[in-house]
Parts: C-alpha cells; sequence; structure tokens
C-alpha cells in the first residue's frame, strides 16, 4: 500500500480581518491516507475537520507543513498551478449542504456538469451519468428539477456529480447530515461499496458514531489537532476520552460499556447489534442467572 | 396553553401538473400542551409540508389546521398572529440572522409583535437563558458566533416571542453529540418549564427516542402510526419498510431475544436496556 496523501506538521490559520481576529483551525497535523483505505474522521464542531478537509483536496493552502497529493508535493517552491488541478483531479470532495454545490436546473445536467468541464466525450458523459444516478438511487428523477428534490434526493445527486468525474479519492464532509435513515443507509451502502469493489479511498467526516464503524480507520480530532487514531475498535474502546472530546459512542458500546462498570465480564469494542446480544447472552451463561 | 390539532389535512404539489406529487393525504394528529411529539418520516413523506402548515406559512387544500379549537384559516387576514403563537424553527436556522447583534436578532420578533421596550429586553434575557446563551454573548455580532451558539441564538429568536406552540424542523442537525445534547436538553427543559407543545422533526431515531413523549410516523403523505416510543419502536419491521429505523439499541433488544435473553423488544434507550438487564447478573467467577 502507498501513500496517496501525505501531510506533515500541517497547520492553517484562518486570516481574520479589522473586526474578527485570525482563528487558528490546525496546528502540527501529520496524517498519511493509503491508497484504497476507508478513514473516518470525527471531532466536535470546530475541532477542525472541515478544514483538514478542504487542505487535503486543496481549497486551502496550509500556512505550515507539507502535503504530498499522488506523490507530488503540494508545497514545494516549484508546484505549479497544473500540478494542483492535476492532483485535484483526483481528490473529489461532497459536501453537507447540497444547496451549495447543486448547479444545474435538470438533475442529469448537474450530474454531467463536473464531466463536461473535464472535457469528456458525450457519449462517455451520457454513460457515467446513468451509471452515477443508477449506483445512488436517483434514476427516475434524472429528468427531473433540481430545485423539486428533498435535501436527501438532492445530496445523493451532488454524490452522483463526483462518482461521474471517476474521482480516486473522495472526501465526504458531514454528506449524511441531512439524510433520513434510509438515505444515509443508502449513502453508507454506497460509500463502503465504491470503497471495497472500485478501490476507491474514502475519507468520510462525520457526527455519526455508527457510520465511522464502518472505517477501516477512525481518526479523532480536537482543537485543531490528532488526539487519537486508530482501528474502530481500538478508538471506541477509549469511551471516558471520547465523551471528554463531546464525543458519542455506539449505543452498543455504551451498553456493554455500562454492564462492563456494574461488574460483567464483557468487552466493549463491539458494534453489531447482533454481536453485542450474543456477548451479553455469553455473560449471562458466565455469570448465571441472578447470580449477583 | 396551545393544542394544535390537525384534521384530514390535504396538499398536492403542482395540482394538475404532470408531476403533481400528494405531498399530505388526510392527516390527523393532536399535538397537546405539555408534550414533545417527534415527528420522523422518510424524505420526502410530508413532515415539511406539515410542519409549514402548522403556522400558516402554507394553506391546506383541505381539512384544518385547529390552535385551541380554533381555524387558523378562519381569519385569513389575521394569519400573521397565529405566526406569533406557532413558533416555527426552520432547518439550519442559523443561516437566517441578519441583524448587527445577536441580542437585535432574538429581539426581532417580540418587536415585531408590538411588545414595549421593557417587555422587548424581558423577552430577549428570558429566550437567551433558556437557549443557553450567556449575557456576554448578545452584544456580539451573530456572525461571530460559533455554529452551536448560532442555531441556539436563532431559537432564542423563536423563544422570545413566547408561542404557545413551538415546532422545530431538525433543530439538531449537523451538531456534534455534545451540542445536541445541549440544544435538545434546552428544548426538552423550555417545554417541561412552559407547557408549551413542542413538534421536533427529526432523521435520528436515538434522539427522538430520548427526548419525546409520543412519536408520530408519516409514510408518502400519510399518518402512518402514533405512540410512545416505545409504542412505535416496538414495531421495527414496519419501520424498515417506510424507509425508517430504529434505535441502535432497539436492535440489540430484538437480537437478545433470539439468543433466549428477553429484556421486551419495547427498550429504547441505553439507560432501560441497562435498567432491565443488570438484576439479570452476568458478573464473572
Amino acid at each position: 500500500m502507498s501513500a496517496v496523501i501525505k501531510a506533515e506538521h500541517i497547520s492553517y490559520t484562518y486570516p481574520g480581518d479589522e473586526d474578527t481576529p485570525p482563528v487558528q483551525a490546525l496546528r502540527d497535523v501529520s496524517l498519511e491516507i493509503e491508497e484504497g483505505s476507508f478513514t473516518a474522521i470525527l471531532g466536535h464542531n470546530g475541532c477542525g475537520k472541515s478544514t483538514l478537509a478542504k487542505v487535503l483536496c486543496m481549497i486551502l493552502e496550509p500556512d505550515e507543513g507539507t502535503l504530498e497529493v499522488y506523490g507530488r508535493d503540494m508545497t514545494a517552491e516549484d508546484a505549479t498551478d497544473e500540478d494542483v488541478f492535476n492532483a485535484r483531479r483526483n481528490v473529489g470532495m461532497v459536501f453537507q449542504n447540497p444547496d451549495n454545490q447543486l448547479v444545474a436546473t435538470i438533475v442529469e445536467e448537474d450530474v454531467a456538469f463536473g464531466c463536461e468541464n473535464l472535457g469528456v466525450a458525450p457519449a462517455d458523459i451520457r454513460r457515467r451519468v446513468d451509471e452515477a444516478l443508477a449506483t445512488v438511487g436517483m434514476t427516475e428523477y434524472a429528468r427531473h428539477a433540481t430545485h423539486r428534490l428533498s435535501g436527501g434526493q438532492k445530496q445523493r445527486v451532488a454524490i452522483a456529480g463526483v462518482l461521474a468525474m471517476r474521482r480516486r479519492c473522495i472526501i465526504f464532509d458531514e454528506s449524511t447530515a441531512m439524510l433520513d435513515p434510509k438515505g444515509r443507509r443508502e449513502v453508507m451502502d454506497t460509500i463502503c461499496r465504491l470503497n471495497r469493489e472500485e478501490g476507491i479511498t474514502v475519507i468520510h467526516i462525520t457526527h455519526y458514531m455508527n457510520e465511522a464503524t464502518l472505517a477501516d480507520r477512525v481518526v479523532v480530532m480536537s482543537e485543531g489537532g490528532i488526539i487519537m487514531d486508530g482501528t474502530p475498535r481500538e478508538v471506541f474502546s477509549r469511551v471516558s476520552e471520547l465523551r471528554a472530546a463531546e464525543l458519542d459512542v455506539p449505543q452498543t458500546t455504551e451498553l456493554l460499556w455500562g454492564l462492563k462498570n456494574a461488574g460483567w465480564d464483557v468487552a466493549v469494542d463491539i458494534f453489531d447489534a447482533d454481536e453485542c446480544a450474543r456477548e451479553i447472552a455469553r455473560a449471562l451463561e458466565r455469570g448465571g442467572h441472578g447470580n449477583t | 396553553m396551545g393544542t394544535l390539532e390537525v384534521k384530514d389535512l390535504s396538499y398536492t404539489y403542482g395540482k394538475g401538473a404532470p408531476y403533481e406529487i400528494k405531498a399530505l393525504d388526510s392527516v390527523n394528529l393532536v399535538f397537546e400542551a405539555g408534550r414533545i411529539t417527534g415527528l420522523i418520516g422518510h424524505t420526502g413523506s410530508g413532515k415539511s409540508t406539515l410542519v409549514q402548515m402548522l403556522n400558516g406559512l402554507m394553506k391546506p387544500d383541505s381539512g384544518k389546521v385547529l390552535l385551541d379549537g380554533v381555524d387558523i384559516w378562519e381569519k385569513p387576514k389575521e394569519i400573521r398572529n397565529i405566526r406569533f403563537r406557532v413558533g416555527l424553527v426552520m432547518q439550519y436556522p442559523e443561516y437566517q440572522l441578519f441583524d448587527e447583534s445577536a441580542e437585535k436578532d432574538i429581539a426581532f420578533g417580540p418587536r415585531n409583535m408590538g411588545m414595549s421596550e421593557d417587555e422587548v429586553k424581558e423577552a430577549v434575557r428570558e429566550a437567551a437563558r433558556f437557549a443557553g446563551l450567556d449575557e456576554s454573548l448578545l452584544k456580539k455580532s451573530p456572525f461571530d458566533l460559533s455554529g452551536g451558539q448560532k442555531r441556539r441564538a436563532a431559537l432564542a429568536g423563536v423563544i422570545a416571542m413566547r408561542p404557545e406552540v413551538l415546532v422545530l424542523d431538525e433543530p439538531a442537525a449537523g451538531l456534534d453529540p455534545g451540542a445536541r445534547r445541549e440544544i435538545l436538553g434546552r428544548i426538552k427543559k423550555y417545554q417541561r418549564e412552559s407547557g408549551t407543545a413542542v413538534i421536533i422533526v427529526s432523521h435520528s431515531m436515538e434522539d427522538m427516542a430520548m427526548y419525546c413523549d409520543t412519536v408520530a410516523v408519516m409514510d408518502h403523505g400519510r399518518l402512518m402510526m402514533t405512540g410512545t416510543p416505545a409504542e412505535v419502536f416496538s414495531r421495527s419491521q414496519e419501520l424498515f419498510a417506510a424507509g425508517l429505523d430504529v434505535p441502535q439499541i432497539t436492535k440489540v433488544a430484538a437480537s437478545l431475544k433470539k439468543c433466549g435473553v428477553d429484556i421486551g423488544l419495547d427498550v429504547y434507550t441505553v439507560g432501560y436496556a441497562l435498567e432491565r438487564l443488570l438484576p439479570l447478573g452476568g458478573k464473572g467467577e
């Protein structure tokens, strides 16, 4: 495995103006993203997650540190605009609010917009748009007006637009925040499938702990820095630290944690409901009913 | 305090057009004073349309919205008053902040209602307290507040009108878990102290289970079921079919039953699950 994104000692400060003081959003962040990996980034509002995402896909330029994207150092003295454009062709981003990303009045035209700008051949655009819409389950809305869609539907169209551009790495910045449970499941299924079957590198920023458990790796940020980095099992076992960082743990872990604190002999790093139930049943067998 | 009731409410978007969509289909529902009702439903199920009917932003094709038994559209010219009595906090309300200070922004509603300056001041202070906005923040520009603070300032702007019914569309969307707990806890506290009817629209089954007294489920423009969180979330198969979900803890309870450990299927918070599991033992030797 090779690192597709390599950030070393990155810092970024939002410049202030006469009314607002500057705000340092990232402090000395180092992070490597492996090709084909699925990383979830957690953290409370204002911890620097979105700033990091914007730096990783080169919307913002870091003040300090080095950023290597697909083997090219974006922060090098001799990095040209062309290098940045080329790197951006590998890294796509889907934002939280779909109203800020839809540009066309008809669904399929919106999905085609990115491809058109990349100069993809019309027949190829047609095929990519149809595939992308099918992937997000919006085929029947291909000719509908974008402004008449609900928030969740708009978001799926925005994701289809990035899928159609065939990005090798996609950063999702809280892209599920506005979706209903079914929409969220569909999008998460899509993200997992893109990662596992198409080998797309995924960085998923979210407030939903259950979504983070689907990733290979969970990175927790606080006050502009990385405070935890590990597999979901490693990270979610550290219940007290997560709570201190204003975060939650999945309900399975919360339940098992409560039982463990009451003296039960159970593991806490379980995120699947069935597996959690089996763990509890096992503990009951070992301890015997009513034998407290 | 007001009780809001909808009777046989129906609405169709683009009536007569090729893409007409029946958003509401004979919905009957009562929102009682002193209760928090959670409104859940898949995207496009009609929740937002229903919410916009509740304070007269949209007019139903047929059916009625009754506030304390009176049709809100009885005197269409006075519909503005209904909007003061039924406060609506829209999705991402922080995008609607506009004034030069948080204080002035919160005061906008009460001033429009014609409250005296003293009353306005008192209403702003009280609303800021309920929303958990420190006095020191009130003089600041609303645009200099953090995301969570902006959300609470927008909430205060509606609470300051002292509405008899408070309607919130996804009040916790996009907030981190700590800020979610903070804002939902404050809404619950406000409801308890003021006795208002509160209606919350949300996609988070976990939040609904935790904070609501009643849960109403919408599916394709119809009211599919209504009941306590325990009643509603124990019907998981129907909820899945409607594109919804149950809290993860409810799934654990269902799975435990299959493993021969029956703690009931109406378990919808981690607290209840612990309460029922702990007496069973399970400690190691």
